[in-house]
């Protein structure tokens, strides 16, 4: 029979000096483990909002990334007459030849440059991604050398207010709107006409290239053919499954997390541990006399166990909280985190996100750096000889 | 015909290791204590009255000998049973309280009671009851920290009696009270002797406590000596 919990609560609560500064040791290391956790949902999250599940993207065997691949126009011809290829009301085919390069933009803080995604899209291109809308100003002309970027991009960089210009290639592009891609990848990117950009930058090939087949069964057979057809040299899968394959980027972010909490929990199973057994140390006498009362040496260590977890969580909680806080000002502020995206050496702007599963995800975390820190304390406290329990002061 | 033997010691010898050298707290003793008895232990410092009472008690074991409380040999038992066998069998009483400073008076008497089988409702009356019969059932809900010693010690005679045990066993149960208050617990040891037909085992150093003793026993070094 374990020891009634309102002795383990009360136990922590009657010690509050000594439990406090664990519990504050422990939210510490869960909010930071939570937040980093955060930074890495962030980006995940707008990879995984990115792309139509009826799109198919076309990249070049072997790329992982549309900024390392290269397409043909010839390659693009052979794809626009398949017959799988879905059709508009003018009787083109829904496809889209896009290039895709990077840029350097100086910064907003006036501190160096950063890399920027431009895409090249053709009108098809905007058709098959209506998530992106037009907020301010207009949508560029087809060859003229304008472009429009996202308004989360045009607030970190200079020249990216509408009018502004910025160097691009051999010429400069003029900014004329500014877009939202609802949280998605395209919310880091710049667009413009694709044949002003094969132009201004000098290439005779494409990046990439979206479709929308018929039906499900076409974009099927699309895969297929694009797969067995070893002439083409191309990859094809759905644009939602490239895009949710993207997640290096949160890589870093999801090793330091790992890292920083590994370390970090070891810091705090010692301080859980230290008040343990000061706890043990405290309550000899309590202990010899339970176990004279006929508790066992079980439910002993059971009521430590408990005693270390429920000050843990009670860190987790805190913990959780204080991560939830800074979400909160990052919400109200409109902060933004920008980050290197290791595919495409471009800056990835991100939103990042405290959920309530992280946050779960945080207090568990709590409750097994409590459960390590009180293991010995509670084995001590168990194996402490009964008379000698009794006549401790 | 006197009251059948409830504790029945024979050659009983406890031994400790203190570094190199053993030391005999008891040496080869026999005892019988009768059901319902009030039997004090009295003798100096490092006598072995304790020992004695730990090993009646089953907290402690012997070295040599045997301990029968009720027919059973209370050393041969596992330690896990021996503490489900102290839960239904003996109540202690210690010198100083020894009740959980988080817990109220009520539910330092129920302790025990959360390794039997009772229910919620019954072990409630059951703390009630024994609250009562120590006078403090309007203190049930106070800490032991908002309590005089006197009370302290009777709360703590409450959870000793609260499981209906066969033993009650004190150790210098007086030793930190005044007279007053001394007075009175052992007023109700020595009544859940004669009319609970308890039987008690008390160490004291205190002759006017022995006194309401129905037997004193003298330990020197480890013997009977009376």
């Amino acid at each position: 029979m374990p020891l009634p919990l309102k002795y383990n609560f009360r136990n922590v609560r009657v010690r509050w000096r000594s439990t406090l500064s664990t519990i504050l040791g422990i939210a510490l290391v869960v909010s930071v483990f939570v937040l980093l956790r955060a930074l890495a949902r962030g980006i995940e999250t707008t990879n995984s909002n990115t792309g139509d599940p009826r799109n198919i993207l076309v990249v070049r065997k072997g790329s992982q990334a549309e900024s390392g691949s290269m397409v043909s126009r010839e390659q693009f011809r052979t794809l626009r007459y398949f017959d799988e290829v879905a059709r508009n009301e003018q009787g083109e085919p829904v496809i889209s030849a896009e290039l895709v390069l990077i840029i350097s933009v100086p910064r907003g803080t006036g501190v160096g440059e950063a890399n920027t995604l431009i895409r090249g899209v053709t009108p098809s291109g905007q058709e098959l991604r209506p998530q992106v809308k037009l907020v301010k100003g207009r949508w560029f002309r087809r060859g003229k050398r304008e472009m429009i970027v996202s308004e989360r991009l045009a607030g970190r960089f200079t020249g990216f207010e509408i009018g502004g210009t910025i160097k691009a290639g051999l010429d400069r592009l003029t900014v004329v709107g500014h877009f939202d891609a609802r949280s998605s990848a395209f919310d880091n990117e710049a667009w413009m006409d694709a044949d002003e950009a094969r132009s201004i930058f000098d290439r005779d090939q494409y990046s990439s290239i979206l479709l929308r087949p018929r039906d499900q069964a076409a974009a099927d057979a699309i895969i297929k053919r694009i797969e067995v057809d070893k002439r083409l040299g191309l990859r094809a899968e759905h644009e939602v499954d490239y895009y949710s394959k993207q997640t290096m980027t949160a890589m870093p972010f999801k090793y330091l997390a790992a890292i920083l909490g590994a370390a970090m929990s070891i810091g705090a199973v010692f301080a859980a541990m230290n008040t343990m057994y000061a706890s043990v140390a405290a309550r000899t006498r309590e202990v010899g006399t339970l176990r004279v009362l006929g508790y066992s040496r079980r439910s002993i260590v059971f009521g430590f166990l408990i005693e270390g977890t429920l000050l843990a969580i009670l860190g987790g909680l805190l913990g959780s909280i204080l991560s939830l806080a800074v979400y909160a000002y990052v919400v109200v502020r409109k902060v933004q985190f920008g980050t290197m995206d290791w595919q495409s050496f471009a800056e990835t702007v991100f939103q990042f996100r405290v959920t309530p599963d992280l946050m779960l995800t945080g207090i568990a975390f709590a409750a097994i750096i409590g459960l390590a820190g009180s293991f010995l304390p509670a084995l001590r406290a168990a194996r402490l000889p009964v008379i000698s329990a009794l006549k401790s002061l | 015909m006197g009251n059948p033997d409830v504790v029945t010691i024979r050659e009983l010898s406890k031994v400790y290791r203190q570094g190199e050298i053993n030391v005999t707290a008891l040496n080869r003793i026999s005892l019988d204590i009768q059901a319902g008895e009030f039997l004090t232990l009295m003798g100096p410092s490092g006598s072995g009255k304790s020992t004695l009472l730990h090993i009646i008690a089953g907290v402690d074991r012997p070295t040599s000998g045997e301990c029968r409380v009720q027919g059973i040999d209370v050393a041969r038992l596992s330690e896990s049973e021996l503490a489900d066998w102290r839960n239904q069998n003996v109540g202690f009483v210690f010198q100083t309280f020894n009740l959980i400073p988080v817990l109220t008076a009520f539910e330092n008497v129920e302790l025990p009671l959360l390794l039997t089988r009772l229910r919620g409702k019954q072990r409630r009356q059951q703390v009630d009851t024994t609250l009562e019969l120590v006078g403090l059932a309007d203190r049930k809900h106070h800490l032991p920290k908002q309590l005089s010693g006197g009370q302290e010690q009777r709360v703590a005679i409450a959870r000793a009696l609260v499981t209906d045990p066969t033993l009650i066993v004190a150790d210098e149960p007086t030793g930190n009270l005044d007279s007053h208050s001394a007075q009175e617990v052992l007023g109700i040891l020595q009544a859940l002797s004669r009319n609970a037909a308890k039987t008690v085992i008390m160490v004291t150093h205190d002759p006017k406590a022995a006194a309401f003793g129905s037997r004193t026993i003298h330990l020197e070094k480890g013997e009977l000596v009376a």
